[in-house]
């Protein structure tokens, strides 16, 4: 009882991502719907309510904003737990592409993490997409699974057949370190990796973190880390100003003041729409990263 | 190709070609295209095409099948006349002419009818009780009891209703009791809603009635999505659902209209065009208008003139739009109990049936404010709102054709009237004095289980509750 819909979905979709359904569900189950985000979203809604598992999927990030009055996440609340939306997951291609401009670059994931009853969940790569994916769709609760659409061709992985989930609400360390603590998701962790191998040559021993999973989101874990490390960088492609990497600042400042030596610091994107000609400019590269 | 020139040539010119692949219409010119030249080939393409008469050449872009026609002609933006609407009993509750009655025995009409006048009690005395004090809102159904309830009872209770927040009726014909909708009012910890919501925001998942949430129009999409649920789940059933004339001009209804349409699936969208969207009017709302114009002979002291005067009354609006969709669409009089339990059958079996949406533009009356936030009366006259909620009462409309098949009397009204009114104040009293809900379920339900950043909250918000002197905390 799952259904797979959206704009150009059947032949495979603008990124190919779903490739073969079509054919292997036939077209009842996976289907193109009218360009209308509002009315996808809603319908997923309605579709999820019926205890379906309604997965979605908004072209580009950049027009997931009509649907976002679909997407504030009462309808369990609301009735009481009479019903619910559970069975919602809303996939959607997001962040920069180095030729995206304006309206094929954004990163919305903040917007979102404001949503009480919304999960967010951003893999990092291939084995962690696959496993992210199959949790956020069985999760009982609605998942906007923002893919980075950078690694779509980019991203290179080992991705084991079975079935398998991951943990949603669970950061991840990957890369151990005892100076620094960075926290990052999607393609920005690439960027860190590289930041972190720069800073090693100078001697500086990073801990990176990706964090998964948006909201709710793994405060324990990032805490633990930076009570060990004593500083904390965070970085997103989204602009600067309400990001949600000032929602991390602000709780690791209230739960590790005593511990910190110094401010916790956002490289970020700038605060302007996401321009074209000037990418390399706006985006927070590795030299912003390695600079902080 | 062999047969289909001899076709086109013998053709009257309005002939539509009969449905063939659009990508097998090209296939000849494609293969030339690849022996000769690009140049050379679209040339002999275009050649072959003209070997047809200009006449018969059909309009065969992906978007559209039609003829073509060398007479620039714009379609007006009105039809000649506006769409009827379907009517069974007149304003007297006496069977029209010509009318086709639908199978309502006397206990059908009899429970609907109580179901109205229950209806009618609950909504003047509960916003009696939100003027004085007693709940913090209330929003009633006054003028629409007929088409709430007669929608209701031509639907069964596997088909899962979407409404907007004036269709209680409906809810009550399902089964809810005055109790449950009372506890709700009063958000106590007997309420399906658990205290959340303001008060009428009633639901009832053993109902199938999905919990009514504030925002216009969000509804319209669910429900097309939970009826293409049902249509792969080969339910005998469809999705209903309800909004206003207001309601009308969302996005939402747009987007769902469309869906409904393109997806295929079972959902009936009932407008109630009850002729105010808050203060504003239809006229505002929608612009498919009528002229409507008059001769009137003026006489003043010395000297008398005719005065021609035209002006424009909303028309078409709204049904008129299914067609635009592709959906089938009907206008009903929503204050005709019979017309509207007659209509709603029948576009149910259509979407059961033939996996359809239909439109129905229910025209009816909010004789009430919009809410008790509102005091109409700034925006329409008092005239205007006193003959509508007597002399076109859809109730007493109803009451009328009962009385004449003696199926009802003056003693039974009577009766009713004192029955249902001692229920619903023995209702909200019962309420009223029932504890609020638990703190607990202010965390609860936001997703299926308490993640962290919740039981935290919820540790902090009782630890200073229970710093603060008893009065500020709830039980």
């Amino acid at each position: 009882r799952a259904y797979v819909f959206g704009e150009d979905v059947k032949f495979g979709g603008v990124f190919r991502c779903t490739s073969g359904l079509a054919d292997a569900f036939g077209t009842h189950r996976v289907f193109n719907t009218p360009l209308c985000e509002q009315g996808l979203v809603g319908f997923g809604i309605g579709l999820a309510a019926m205890g379906n598992r309604a997965i979605a999927e908004i072209q580009f990030a950049d027009y997931i904003f009509p649907a976002f009055d679909q997407a504030t996440a009462k309808f369990r609340y609301r009735s009481g737990n009479a019903f619910n939306c559970g069975g919602l997951t809303v996939r959607s291609p997001y962040g920069a592409v180095g030729h995206g401009g304006h309206y094929h670059s954004q990163s919305p994931e903040a917007f979102f993490c404001h949503v009480p009853g919304l999960k967010v969940v951003i893999p990092r790569n291939p084995s962690q997409a696959k496993g992210l994916l199959l949790a956020s769709i069985r999760d009982p609760n609605p998942v906007i699974f923002f893919e980075p659409k950078w690694l779509y061709r980019l991203s290179v992985d080992e991705v084991p057949e079975g079935d398998y989930m991951l943990p949603l609400s669970n950061a991840e360390v990957i890369r151990e370190g005892t100076d620094i603590t960075l926290v990052a998701w999607g393609a920005q962790l690439a960027v860190m990796q590289q930041a972190c191998a720069e800073a090693e040559k100078e001697g500086i021993s990073c801990e990176l973190i990706d964090l998964r999973t948006l909201i709710p989101w793994d405060k324990e874990l990032v805490e633990a880390s930076v009570n060990k490390t004593g500083k904390l960088i965070v970085s997103h492609e989204a602009p600067v100003t309400g990001g949600f990497g000032a929602e991390i600042a602000a709780t690791i400042a209230e739960r590790c003041f005593l511990r910190l030596e110094a401010p916790i610091a956002r490289v970020c994107g700038l605060d302007t729409p996401f321009p074209l000609v000037f990418e390399p400019f706006y985006m927070p590269t590795a030299n912003k990263v390695s600079t902080a | 190709m062999g047969l289909l020139p001899l076709l086109l040539r013998g053709a009257p010119k309005r002939f539509l070609r009969a449905s063939g692949s659009y990508r097998s219409l090209y296939e000849s010119n494609s293969r030339r295209r690849r022996h000769g030249t690009d140049a050379a080939a679209a040339d002999q393409a275009v050649n072959s095409r003209a070997d047809h008469r200009p006449d018969d050449q059909m309009l065969d872009f992906p978007g559209a099948k039609a003829a073509f026609t060398s007479r620039m002609e714009f379609i007006s933006p009105n039809a000649a006349e506006a769409v009827p609407c379907f009517r069974i009993l007149d304003d007297l509750g006496r069977a029209l002419d010509g009318s086709d009655i639908p199978e309502v025995d006397s206990s059908l009409a009899v429970k609907m009818y109580h179901t109205m006048v229950r209806l009618q009690t609950f909504d003047s005395i509960f916003y009696e009780a939100q003027r004085q004090g007693r709940i913090s809102f209330y929003l009633t159904n006054i003028g629409e009891e007929a088409l709430n309830v007669a929608s209701a009872a031509a639907l069964t209770k596997d088909d899962v209703v979407f409404p907007q927040y004036r269709e209680h009726g409906v809810l009550m014909w399902r089964g809810f009791t005055l109790d449950e909708f009372a506890n709700q009012c009063f958000s106590n910890e007997a309420g399906h809603g658990k205290g959340r919501q303001m008060p009428i925001h009633y639901g009832s998942e053993k109902l199938n009635y999905f919990t009514i949430s504030s925002p216009i129009a969000t509804q319209l999409p669910h429900a097309v999505g939970a009826a293409y649920g049902l249509k792969m789940d080969r339910k005998n059933a469809c999705a209903v659902t309800y909004f206003g004339d207001g309601g009308s001009s969302e996005g939402d209804f747009h987007a769902a209209c469309n869906f409904a349409a393109v997806l295929e699936a079972p959902v009936l969208f009932v407008c109630r065009n009850n002729g105010y969207a808050i203060s504003t009017p239809a006229c505002e709302q929608y612009k498919g208008k009528h002229s409507i114009q008059l001769l009137a002979f003026v006489l003043t002291t010395s000297q008398y003139f005719f005065l021609f005067l035209n002006f424009d009354a909303p028309g078409d609006g709204i049904v008129v739009r299914g067609r635009g969709y592709g959906m089938t669409s009907i206008r009903v009089d929503g204050n005709d109990a019979l017309a509207v339990f007659k209509a709603v059958s029948a576009a149910r079996k259509l979407a059961v049936e033939q996996s359809k949406p239909v439109l129905i533009e229910a025209m009816t009356y909010r004789v009430g404010h919009h809410s008790t936030s509102d005091d109409s009366t700034k925006y329409r006259s008092g005239e205007e709102i006193a003959h509508w909620r007597s002399v076109r009462d859809p109730v007493l409309r109803f009451r009328r054709w009962l009385e004449s098949n003696a199926w009802w009397s003056v003693e039974d009204e009577k009766e009713l009237r004192g029955a249902a009114r001692k229920e619903v104040i023995s209702a909200m009293n019962q309420a009223e004095k029932k504890n609020k809900p638990p703190l607990s379920e202010l965390f609860t339900d936001v997703y299926d289980t308490l993640p962290r950043n919740l039981l935290e909250q919820e540790a902090t918000l009782r630890d200073t509750v229970s710093k603060n002197p008893p009065s500020l905390a709830p039980h």
